[in-house]
């Protein structure tokens, strides 16, 4: 794992802000969660573009690491970030909003394992064997596992035969449902869905452990940008459940709507944060 | 039936037929065996190529040890192969199900520097992290293989497994180090969906060929055993028909068949003249036997003929107050014994030795008696003569024979016909031959020509030709007869023999 040494060099990264008023589109970053769909996509940019009146750019990339670089820099005027990055980088970035998911702004990590593995019943058991995290800034898909490892009492680089990242959600899904990896850590929320779309894929894996409720991943804002452009694009996104578009656009990602984030939501992720960091 | 039975007709046709069918599925098979080797050296060449793209693409991921990655790498010319292959092409990029392909068909596998796998196509039959070596079998000796040729070259191990091949390619560094190995394991099996199609345009091919040779073959066929059968049905024919019926339009050339046909022709030929003889001597025969029994009957005939005669002359004589009845009686009885005398006379042929040599006023005298007959019936006679000296043969027997044929032609000839007459000698034969149209006659008249009363047909006695014969005989001569459409010839030879002569 060579995680903390390129965390260290984000932080060290040299920062570029550049006013976004300068420029007249809205760009927007997105973590690779399930929402590789492009045609789900435009109709999203699409109807953004319609309520702010602006251009409307979706910036995706293959790592939690590079999204989270692109708004500290303020490449991106806003991302929507897994909520670890997001409490690690807490004071250099602004939090707009965050998602409903059945009613709450939360959501669990799980364990998975093959759907043709029927003795494994918790982590203990897949002491030894390969795992497949999702991403090395993923609260579900890392830091609730390593967490979890090492207030067993275990060490996260040992207790595995091997671990990888798969780089996203699903992926580690896919990396279990094959074989690959014979436990892997995916969020909770993520897989639901997918149990939905991708049914017959779900079906080869089996859900072993349900994590505690974590704040849903928030969308953030860069600090220095345009506060008009931030308000619009805090009510565009509220105003999406008033909308029949909206309501239908948020039915696809399987969300209510998005809401301002309570006090204390992070709360249980920077104590994972603590507990893992400070190992 | 046996093959030696069946006819060349059909023999030949099928030899033709079979060799160009047999040369058909040799050809076929020489075509698929090459195409089974080229398929399987194009499979090889491919996964080779393939391998060595895998392999660059690969060596980021082994050094960023990114199993992901690495996974995603390999399965990405499988998932393409799965929807080539007519597989239902996957929800997502990367779909648990991938397609209706047998994965087992085609494996990759990644192995790092210590041979163990690093990453599989089939990551459940190949764990990662477990030594290639002990995988037992053929991958132990799959792994001896690798580390044998530890030369970063990439290699094909065709004789691990019967039925799949191995290719193993290396997985090397910007700078050459050995990040890995990269294996491509297919399976023989992969060859067989290219193979079949192979196989239906090679037998597309072969029986377009063959629909294009096959009747062209049967024709030649035929063509070569039409003059082998026409010979065959046409020496059927000798024995239960006539020979000289037999007209054969056999094959003229130079070959066996007609070097045969020739023989064949010429045995015809002989046969025909056999029967002729045979038919010549069976009629002399037959005229010898009548001319002895008319020569005796006659000569019975003749003595009480005289007899009486001579009473009727005595009685003529003698008799003062004769009875006129009697008188007319006796006249008739006289025309009548007159008469049978002169028929008697004209059977029994008797050679007149006392005749002169035949001189050129004979002959001369023949043409101007057959003159009136021929102007009443308005024929032409070509009258063709070089003797030009006395023949030392009897001069009234000639003349007779002469006249007799002559006056036969003139009667047998239609008005306006002709009438020739060839008069040659030379010191041994006299020959003389008399042609005329008309009518010619007839196979079952020619029978009997020459014999007494044969010929009747109303004018004259019918003994004209019996008579001719009869002296020809005398004369140790010979007459033949040959009569067609165009013309009947009489031919007479006579020999000249110095004694007759006076």
């Amino acid at each position: 794992m060579k995680r903390r040494n390129f965390l260290g060099l984000i932080t060290l990264a040299p920062a570029f802000p550049r006013s976004a008023s300068a420029r007249s589109t809205v760009r927007i970053g997105l973590t690779p969660v399930f929402l590789d769909d492009q045609t789900f996509l435009n109709r999203w940019r699409a109807y953004l573009e319609q309520v702010l009146g602006r251009e409307v750019v979706f910036v995706q990339r293959g790592t939690y690491r590079e999204i989270t670089e692109l708004v500290l820099n303020g490449r991106v005027d806003f991302a929507w970030l897994c909520g670890y990055p997001f409490v690690r980088y807490r004071q250099q970035l602004e939090i707009l909003l965050v998602p409903v998911y059945e009613g709450r702004p939360l959501y669990q990590s799980y364990l998975i394992a093959s759907a043709e593995d029927d003795w494994t019943r918790g982590l203990e058991d897949l002491e030894g064997r390969v795992f497949a995290y999702s991403d090395p800034l993923s609260n579900s898909g890392w830091l609730v596992t390593q967490a979890q490892l090492l207030d067993a009492g275990h060490d996260p680089e040992m207790f595995f035969r091997r671990s990888f990242f798969a780089g996203a959600h699903r992926n580690v899904v896919e990396a279990v449902a094959v074989g690959l990896a014979q436990g892997g850590a995916v969020d909770g929320y993520v897989y639901d869905a997918l149990a939905r779309l991708h049914p017959e894929l779900i079906a080869r894996t089996r859900v072993v452990w349900r994590s505690d409720t974590y704040g849903f991943p928030p969308v953030v804002a860069y600090p220095e940008v345009d506060y008009a452009l931030r308000d619009a694009f805090r009510t565009a996104l509220k105003e999406m459940a008033d909308s029949q578009a909206g309501q239908e656009l948020l039915g696809q990602f399987y969300l209510d709507g998005f809401r301002d984030p309570e006090e204390g939501l992070y709360a249980g992720i920077e104590r994972l944060q603590q507990r893992v960091e400070r190992a | 039936m046996r093959l030696r039975d069946l006819s060349y007709r059909v023999k030949t046709p099928l030899s033709v037929t079979l060799v160009i069918v047999l040369t058909a599925i040799i050809l076929s098979i020489t075509l698929l065996a090459r195409a089974y080797q080229d398929n399987r050296e194009e499979m090889i060449d491919n996964a080779l190529s393939l391998g060595s793209v895998l392999a660059r693409t690969l060596a980021p991921a082994l050094t960023r040890d990114d199993v992901w990655q690495a996974y995603e790498t390999i399965m990405t010319p499988l998932e393409r192969e799965a929807r080539a292959a007519g597989g239902p092409a996957p929800v997502t990029s990367s779909n648990g199900d991938r397609g209706a392909a047998d994965p087992s068909q085609r494996e990759i596998l990644v192995l790092d520097t210590g041979q163990s796998i690093y990453v599989a196509s089939r990551p459940r039959r190949y764990p990662m992290l477990v030594q290639l070596g002990q995988m037992g079998g053929e991958y132990a000796d799959l792994a001896g293989r690798i580390a044998e040729h530890n030369a970063g070259e990439p290699f094909v191990a065709r004789d691990i497994w019967p039925d799949r091949y191995a290719m193993v390619v290396p997985i090397l560094a910007e700078d050459g180090a050995q990040l890995g190995t990269l294996v491509l394991n297919y399976s023989n099996d992969l060859l067989f969906p290219r193979f079949l199609n192979t196989v239906e345009q090679v037998i597309l091919a072969t029986l377009l060929v063959l629909l294009a040779l096959l009747p062209l073959g049967w024709y030649w066929g035929k063509r070569l055993t039409d003059p082998l059968s026409h010979l065959s049905a046409c020496m059927q024919r000798v024995g239960s028909e006539v020979p000289s019926d037999i007209q054969c339009d056999l094959y003229d050339g130079r070959d066996e068949i007609g070097q045969v046909s020739m023989r064949f022709r010429r045995m015809l030929d002989e046969l025909r003249e056999k029967q002729e003889l045979e038919r010549s001597m069976v009629a002399s025969e037959r005229l010898a036997a009548v001319g002895r029994l008319t020569a005796g009957i006659a000569h019975e005939i003749n003595n009480p003929l005289g007899g009486m005669l001579n009473a009727i002359s005595t009685y003529k004589r003698h008799g003062e107050d004769r009875d006129p009845v009697a008188d007319r009686t006796i006249s008739l009885l006289e025309r009548g014994l007159v008469q049978i005398k002169g028929t008697v006379g004209a059977l029994l042929v008797e050679a007149r030795l006392e005749s002169h040599a035949l001189t050129l006023e004979d002959l001369q005298d023949i043409r101007t008696l057959v003159q009136p007959d021929i102007q009443r019936k308005g024929l032409r006679l070509v009258w063709d003569n070089t003797i030009d000296a006395p023949i030392p043969l009897p001069s009234s027997q000639v003349r007779q024979v002469l006249l007799n044929l002559l006056l036969n032609a003139v009667q047998a000839s239609e008005e306006g016909g002709e009438v020739a007459c060839t008069l040659r000698a030379d010191d041994r034969y006299f020959f003389a031959a008399i042609s005329n149209g008309g009518e010619y006659i007839s196979r079952d008249r020619m029978a009997h020509l020459f014999e007494p009363f044969a010929n009747s047909s109303g004018e004259g006695h019918g003994l004209g030709l019996w008579v001719t014969y009869q002296m020809i005989q005398q004369l140790d001569g010979q007459i033949e007869v040959t009569s067609n459409e165009t013309a009947t010839l009489f031919e007479v030879t006579l020999p000249l023999s110095e004694g007759d002569a006076t």
